[in-house]
């Protein structure tokens, strides 16, 4: 698949700043993602987590720094032509589409590789049943994929919690990116759904998507990640492989603190 | 009972040729009242892909009926263009003109762009009355506008625009139909849904706002046309802001994105009050109690939408979500 390309960097992030009046949430942080890799994103609440993957999928606008995606800028685009290039994410308090089904959720990730527009639509001609129908069998194998094909026609907010994480990342999957970037995919997790998780995580790694992931299960990213990156007050503190940054005394200071603060 | 898919689909043919039939067993005045039913459906069938599909607070849908009614009467009594084939070019300008004024506002969330639209409405009817560019007559609109011909058949009586204008709208409900089982219908939905996640999902968001706005505003336009066709005049006060505030009502009461119920909730908005005019005052008074249980009793409108269905392979059978 993509071993070739294994040892490239496909996500690099250099200086990048977001301030929200007088909070800066980012401050000057840089990572590089390298390619068919897992790296998890971690540190306590508040730490500017989900604003780096907001600045990513372009949510937001960095005040400064630059965010490059296989070589290309991406920053200041909009977000449905950051997904186009490749990106595609989750969100830490899941946004489905709760009033449709499991496959028509899926479909949005199929969306922009379709071409039928509203002509086509109107007139029924059959290129676009074509494409419909592939855009189908796609998304059930999206389904398949992470184990929900069965709840295909169900409705969103019908699925448990669990579910609804799988389904999110089913739609991010049929984006068909080169990163995938899930947002605490473990959150609301009981221990058996965040085992099967990490199974998941290991098959979509399998086909060659890089994945970067937020995460609060140490469990889950001690064992799937292979690179962190430790954020604390928009600041990144330390980086490097999950052993040696557990040891890693700023890290240890970070969580600790944290927690008196409570 | 067994399948209530195919009963319900009795139930819509019965109720398709029943009312096909109407123009032979009803008065004059009757089938009038049919036709202006008509007429709002076809109109609340065009706001029910912005409003219901796409999610996006519109209250100033007369203007674009206006801006199509406008622009086929001035084609007609001006440059004398046959009234039918004006009926392409107000859908144009209509659409032209929503996109016009949503691209700037488009945007803005539910409850402020409500407000936007009721201003693009307001401000429509006033220069209609002010007679802008010297061309709409003012206050006293535009008369003598030429019947319409259909293939050298002069279209005059109501039981004729009966058939033009239910034609329309059972060619709009096919369409929109079609519509709705494709990727540009389920982008609408993904709109009204969560336009966050919508566009964290690759689809241009922005875009379908402003297409579903054009498309909406022109087949108002096209309904514009009809109507002109079928008063001979038209002047501002039917293209009031109460008009707009109706097919709201029509597309929220009957059920959002569903199409059965907005063209339920047409027949009972337009055509109840009809039936108790010998009430006169009190009439609207009841309508508007019935207006209020309903939004508490029934929020989700007389016949909620359906989801859309799908025949999957494997596990067989053909289910509905």
């Amino acid at each position: 698949m993509s071993a070739s390309l294994a040892g490239t960097p496909l996500l690099e992030l250099r200086d990048l700043t977001k301030r929200f009046g007088g909070l800066v949430a980012v401050n000057g942080v840089s990572f590089t993602v390298m390619d068919s890799s897992v790296v998890g994103l971690i540190g306590p609440n508040g730490a500017g987590k989900t604003t780096v993957f907001n600045l990513i999928t372009g949510n937001y606008r960095p005040d400064r720094g630059y965010i490059h995606f296989a070589g290309q800028p991406v920053q200041g685009l909009p977000t449905h032509r950051i997904i186009m290039r490749g990106i595609a994410r989750t969100f830490q308090n899941i946004r489905l589409f709760q009033q449709l089904s499991a496959l028509e959720n899926v479909l949005a990730g199929c969306h922009y590789r379709m071409r039928g527009g509203i002509l086509s639509a109107l007139l029924g001609l059959p290129a676009q049943r074509r494409e419909e129908q592939q855009a189908l069998e796609r998304a059930l194998q999206a389904l398949e994929f992470v184990g929900l094909r069965q709840q295909a026609l169900a409705l969103a907010r019908n699925l448990s919690y669990g579910d609804q994480r799988r389904l999110e990342i089913a739609r991010a999957l049929a984006t068909e990116p080169r990163l995938l970037i899930l947002d605490e995919p473990a959150g609301g997790m009981n221990e058996q759904e965040t085992e099967a998780l990490i199974g998941l995580i290991g098959r979509i790694r399998a086909r060659g998507i890089t994945i970067l992931l937020i995460e609060h299960d140490m469990r889950l990213v001690m064992r799937a990640c292979e690179q962190l990156v430790v954020l604390e007050y928009g600041g990144k503190i330390a980086e490097g492989p999950p052993e040696q940054v557990r040891r890693d005394p700023r890290v240890i200071e970070a969580y600790l603190g944290a927690e008196d603060e409570v | 009972m067994k399948n209530p898919n195919r009963s319900t689909g009795l139930l819509a043919v019965g109720a398709a040729a029943l009312l096909a039939l109407a123009p032979l067993f009803l008065n004059a005045y009757q089938v009038d009242v049919l036709n202006s039913i008509g007429l709002y459906a076809l109109l609340a069938l065009s706001l029910n892909l912005i409003l219901g599909e796409a999610g996006l607070f519109n209250m100033g849908h007369a203007a674009f009926y206006a801006v199509g009614a406008y622009t086929a009467a001035i084609l007609n009594t001006r440059y004398q263009v046959p009234i039918l084939w004006t009926l392409p070019l107000s859908g144009l300008v209509a659409g032209l003109f929503a996109l016009l004024v949503a691209r700037p506002v488009v945007h803005l969330r539910g409850d402020y762009l409500l407000i936007v639209t009721i201003g693009v409405g307001e401000i429509v009817r006033i220069a209609l009355v002010n007679d802008v560019f010297g061309i709409t007559g003012g206050a006293n609109g535009i008369f003598g506008i030429a019947r319409p011909k259909l293939f050298g058949y002069v279209i005059r009586r109501p039981q004729d625009f009966f058939y033009l204008i239910w034609g329309c709208v059972a060619l709009s409900l096919f369409l929109f139909w079609r519509l709705k089982q494709s990727r540009f219908g389920r982008a609408l939905n993904y709109l009204r849904e969560d336009a966050v996640a919508a566009e964290g999902s690759g689809v241009d968001t922005a875009y379908y706002k402003l297409a579903v706005f054009a498309l909406g505003a022109a087949w108002a336009g096209m309904a514009g046309t009809l109507f002109a066709a079928k008063m001979t005049i038209i002047s501002p006060e039917s293209f009031s802001f109460w008009e707009s505030v109706v097919l709201f009502m029509i597309v929220i009461l009957g059920g959002a994105g569903s199409m059965a119920g907005v063209l339920l909730a047409a027949f009972l908005v337009i055509g109840l009050p009809e039936l108790f005019r010998e009430f006169a005052g009190a009439r609207m008074l009841v309508f508007g109690l019935v207006m209020m249980v309903m939004m508490v009793v029934r929020p989700q409108g007389l016949l909620p939408a359906r989801g859309r269905r799908f025949t999957l392979a494997t596990p067989g059978r053909e289910q509905k979500p």
